[in-house]
């Protein structure tokens, strides 16, 4: 078997057994998965309103995922894109709130801060990283639970004690009147354009700078990059505060456009830990990030829908999702046993 | 983790079994006596769907308090769950309420509930969208004419309980352990102060507040750390994280039965929390009667009186809120002194300020 043919299969295979064993697991519960799964497809493709809104949850995701993979490559396990992604969406929000400017002016300007604020969360384990070794998963995981309670802090000084800022002024807002209308008042917003735009931004210094071509090799070996005079600790530095810049876009993704403000949070969003999975999903290539994105975007905001139109507990959704999102994982299993089937027909032949 | 959500999963399973079949039950005696019909005729083009928040519908708190309100009203006017009758729907995160209150609304419920305050900003956005629909809102005020805002005196309910546990406590330390620092908890701590303070203002209240309302082991390590300083009883108003604090009480029962040591819930009648061997570690529970002003609402409604762009207040003069049956653990002459300051308070006597000064 060619090796492009085993490439296409291997996601479909596993796609088609994560919802055979879904539908096993929901038949076994007592609901009928038919009406499970058309509840899933009408809750991602189903009209202009869920698409829009399919694609509003697909946003965020695309930004972690790049975070979470931009380190990844540098060799870094940025955990940190959780607090990195708060901290942003508390600036954008901020910056949303508290000056009113010229659209054209204060929406860069809500962007870059987010952008900015989720850099520097990046910023302080790469530094500890680079000088001192401290160990980034530790460090990053840390500056979550900072970034998480420093912020609900920060979000009741500014409201005067209260829970959640006031809305952002429309000048810096991405939804549009137009994609408004067009999706049915979905929450779709320019966000997403953002994002695409930044996983060219990706592919671009990973693929066509120097600095791109460093933070590889930095990634694939410390001491070889360093015998051939790379600068490692710079690099180190340079990754984990690009990641942490993307991480924040995605928290700018909230501010400006799902929510439109920022609210004290009792807990994490989760966005940027699933980011991890999306990441590995998609090898941790920048168009591997949009499939890895997409699938666990439409398939989380698509189960929404399997108990309001199927009457399928939330419990049981969330796990024929997460089997679903195991089997596509676990693809290299699939792969494993595809080349072996067809090694053997070549024995036979 | 997992292991846990599959526990629920069952659980969940097996409820909707025994409320399915309680449906079932509850339709063959409607069909049997024909002469009430006529008013569950009427009733059947009324329709009404609650969103929970993150907690849950099995919070055993406030969004469980709002189902079990509206499945009362369901059977009482003989609807049935699903389109057409009453249904819930849950949120995994904030950014799910949108699309869960546009869900109900499309589905023609005649009124939407959204439970909780995180709901506030979800609840504005669709108001605007939807002119049509009835939406109602507990603990936020949403400034819209067809949205309904309920709000609780929690600080009434909290007094009680500050007065109650002022007289019951034996070492003058009592706590208090706050979910988020949000105003409607702030609202609790401040009644509860303020009715320690009027007892016997020498009385010692720790405050914590753990940050979270889904953190079990936060309120577990706050409640050890207030028992092995003394206090004997603990407020909590911390939904999840609060039923650490009844961990931390009942083990301490169980390690020494003549320990002194109390609970006080929150929102509903803990009493079962509290439950260990023979003994429980529940004094009382400050109730918000969640499900009471749903259903208000919903009969409001029914009558075609849904009040819109109306702020309605629960406080202890219509029971919206107040204690839970203390089942003895309180003696009587110190429930009849409670009485007393719970009819200062409908009299206007005491005012129970809203915020801690």
């Amino acid at each position: 078997m060619s090796n492009r043919a085993t490439n296409l299969l291997v996601p479909i295979i596993s796609v088609i057994l994560g919802l055979l064993v879904g539908a096993v697991i929901m038949l076994v519960s007592g609901y009928s998965p038919v009406e499970g799964y058309a509840a899933l497809w009408n809750g991602i493709f189903g009209d202009m309103y869920t698409i829009g809104e399919t694609i509003r949850q697909i946003t965020p995701y695309l930004l972690a995922g790049l975070a979470v993979a931009f380190a990844f490559r540098s060799g870094l396990f940025n955990i940190g894109v959780e607090g990195q992604l708060i901290v942003g969406w508390f600036a954008a929000a901020y910056v949303g709130v508290a000056v009113e400017l010229p659209k054209i002016i204060h929406l860069p300007l809500a962007i870059i801060a987010a952008a900015v604020a989720g850099a520097l969360w990046g910023f302080v384990p790469g530094l500890l990283k680079a000088k001192f070794h401290v160990h980034e998963v530790i460090v990053t995981i840390m500056m979550n639970y900072i970034a998480l309670h420093v912020t609900n802090a920060l979000i009741r000084t500014v409201s005067d004690g209260g829970d959640r800022t006031e809305s952002i002024f429309a000048s810096a807002s991405l939804r549009s009147e137009f994609l408004e209308n067009l999706t049915e008042f979905s929450r779709l917003h320019f966000g997403i354009i953002i994002a695409l735009v930044m996983v060219g931004v990706m592919w671009f210094i990973l693929e066509k700078t120097t600095l791109g071509f460093e933070l590889k090799a930095v990634g694939f070996n410390q001491n070889a990059s360093q015998y051939a005079g790379m600068n490692v600790n710079k690099n180190i530095i340079l990754a984990m505060v690009i990641s942490g810049a993307f991480a924040g876009l995605g928290g700018a993704m909230e501010a400006l456009g799902t929510f439109e403000y920022v609210s004290s949070k009792g807990g994490f969003t989760g966005i940027g830990f699933d980011g991890i999975a999306v990441a590995l999903l998609g090898m941790n290539t920048p168009l591997g990030v949009i499939f890895g994105a997409t699938l666990f975007g439409s398939l989380k905001y698509g189960a929404l829908n399997m108990p309001n139109a199927a009457g399928i507990p939330i419990e049981i959704v969330e796990i024929v999702i997460a089997v679903i999102i195991f089997f596509v994982a676990s693809g290299y299993i699939i792969r494993l046993l595809l080349l072996r089937a067809s090694a053997k027909k070549k024995e036979a032949k | 983790m997992t292991k846990r959500k599959f526990g629920l999963g069952l659980s969940l399973i097996l409820a909707a079994g025994t409320m399915l079949a309680a449906c079932g039950s509850e339709e063959d005696t409607s069909t049997g006596e024909t002469g009430g019909g006529e008013s569950t005729e009427e009733a059947s083009d009324f329709s009404v769907a609650m969103v929970t928040d993150v907690g849950g519908v099995d919070d055993k708190s406030f969004n469980q308090s709002a189902w079990e309100g509206i499945q009362q009203f369901g059977e009482e006017n003989g609807l049935e769950k699903g389109d057409g009758g009453f249904d819930y729907l849950q949120s995994a995160s904030d950014a799910d309420y949108n699309t869960n209150l546009n869900n109900l609304i499309r589905r023609d419920f005649d009124v939407v509930f959204g439970i909780g305050f995180l709901m506030e900003g979800a609840v504005a956005e669709i108001a605007e969208q939807q002119p049509e629909a009835q939406i109602a809102i507990i603990d936020a005020v949403v400034d819209a004419p067809n949205v309904a805002s309920v709000l609780f005196k929690e600080q009434e309910g909290a007094f009680l309980a500050g007065v109650a546990a002022a007289l019951m406590t034996e070492t003058n330390k009592i706590g208090f352990v706050g979910g988020m620092e949000i105003p409607v908890i702030e609202r609790f701590e401040a009644g509860f102060l303020e009715g320690v303070a009027t007892v016997d203002d020498s009385i010692e209240v720790d405050v914590q507040y753990t940050g979270a309302f889904d953190k079990a082991e936060l309120g577990k390590t706050t409640a050890n750390r207030m028992y092995s300083a003394g206090a004997d009883i603990i407020f909590h108003a911390a939904g999840g994280t609060g039923n650490g604090v009844f961990t931390e009480a009942k083990e301490r029962k169980e390690a020494d039965p003549e320990a002194n040591i109390w609970v006080i819930g929150v929102d509903a009648d803990q009493y079962d929390e509290g439950q260990t061997g023979d003994a429980n570690v529940t004094l009382t529970s400050v109730l918000k009667r969640v499900d009471t002003a749903v259903i208000n609402i919903s009969e409001q409604a029914m009558a075609g009186e849904f009040p819109g762009g109306e702020t309605i207040t629960y406080g202890l003069s219509d029971d919206g809120v107040g204690l839970a049956d203390s089942r003895g653990a309180i003696p009587e002459d110190k429930m009849a002194q409670i009485e007393e300051y719970k009819q200062q308070v409908i009299d206007g006597d005491i005012t129970v300020p809203e915020t801690v000064e």
